[in-house]
């Protein structure tokens, strides 16, 4: 019976992400968010991969939240809770998104998966995914995991430089 | 019995409030957050896929989105402080220069 933790789950992920986009206070938002983030975490369990769940939780609700508080917190947007939340285009917006909703639920729900299934057991998908993921993730995946890194070098070096206020003005 | 659909049904309606978030809100750091939501939907995805057809390739590439959300969002929140100390505002509607 997975349903019914999967229900509960879907459901507080679902209700809180509309008070992310919903709340006047970006404080309240974010933490509006922290609770999504969790309960993808708990979606990634009843995945069964509980090393998914563990980065999710540690990178998440972990590190980019507290840079989301912490840039609340530093640019001091307390003011800025009196204006108008939402923006003029709602009018186009809202059929918009309700449009696109009706079109891929009607794909997701008449759609047929047609990949061909992979050979991993559920021994294994169950067991010790962890260790297979680590595997692939330094053999097969090698270079990808190489770019990544690079690729979070650039973003560490940019994020400095951007911030850095010009000295020689 | 849950069904791949019940995955792909969540995450769809995550994308979509994401996409919500992003078109009707004008704080530019909850902007971020609706960025942030659309990610997540994608790995739900992925992982789901990853799950139901017995493969690695969708865990692996929910490893990599991660790495790459965190670093759009450390470039993004910076340069929201850079945008914030010239010009004051987190307010979209106010940061229309580069409008044609």
């Amino acid at each position: 019976m997975e349903q019914i933790p999967f229900f509960i789950f879907a459901a507080i992920a679902v209700l809180s992400a509309i008070g992310v986009i919903s709340v006047k206070n970006a404080v309240h938002g974010a933490f509006y968010l922290m609770i999504t983030l969790l309960q993808v975490a708990a979606i990634f369990i009843l995945l069964r991969s509980p090393f998914l769940a563990a980065v999710q939780v540690f990178i998440y609700v972990g590190a980019v939240m507290v840079l989301f508080l912490f840039a609340v917190m530093v640019l001091d947007i307390g003011k800025e809770e009196l204006r108008e939340t939402f923006n003029q285009q709602g009018v186009i917006a809202i059929p918009a998104v309700l449009v696109m909703l009706a079109l891929i639920g009607y794909m997701i729900i008449g759609g047929k998966v047609l990949a061909p299934a992979g050979n991993l057991t559920d021994d294994v998908l169950i067991g010790n995914s962890t260790e297979v993921l680590g595997k692939e993730l330094y053999t097969k995946y090698l270079f990808p995991f190489e770019v990544v890194s690079i690729l979070l070098l650039i973003a560490l070096v940019g994020a400095i430089v951007l911030v850095m206020k010009d000295r020689k003005r | 019995m849950l069904t791949l659909t019940h995955f792909l049904i969540l995450s769809f309606l995550l994308f979509s409030i994401g996409v919500a978030g992003v078109l009707l809100r004008r704080n530019i750091i909850i902007i971020l957050m609706s960025l942030e939501l659309i990610f997540n939907s994608a790995n739900i995805a992925l992982a789901a896929f990853s799950y139901f057809l017995k493969g690695l390739n969708g865990m692996v590439f929910v490893v990599f989105n991660i790495t790459v959300a965190a670093a759009e969002v450390a470039i993004g929140l910076a340069i929201l402080v850079a945008v914030y100390r010239n010009r004051k505002t987190v307010n979209v509607d106010e940061l229309g220069d580069m409008k044609g």
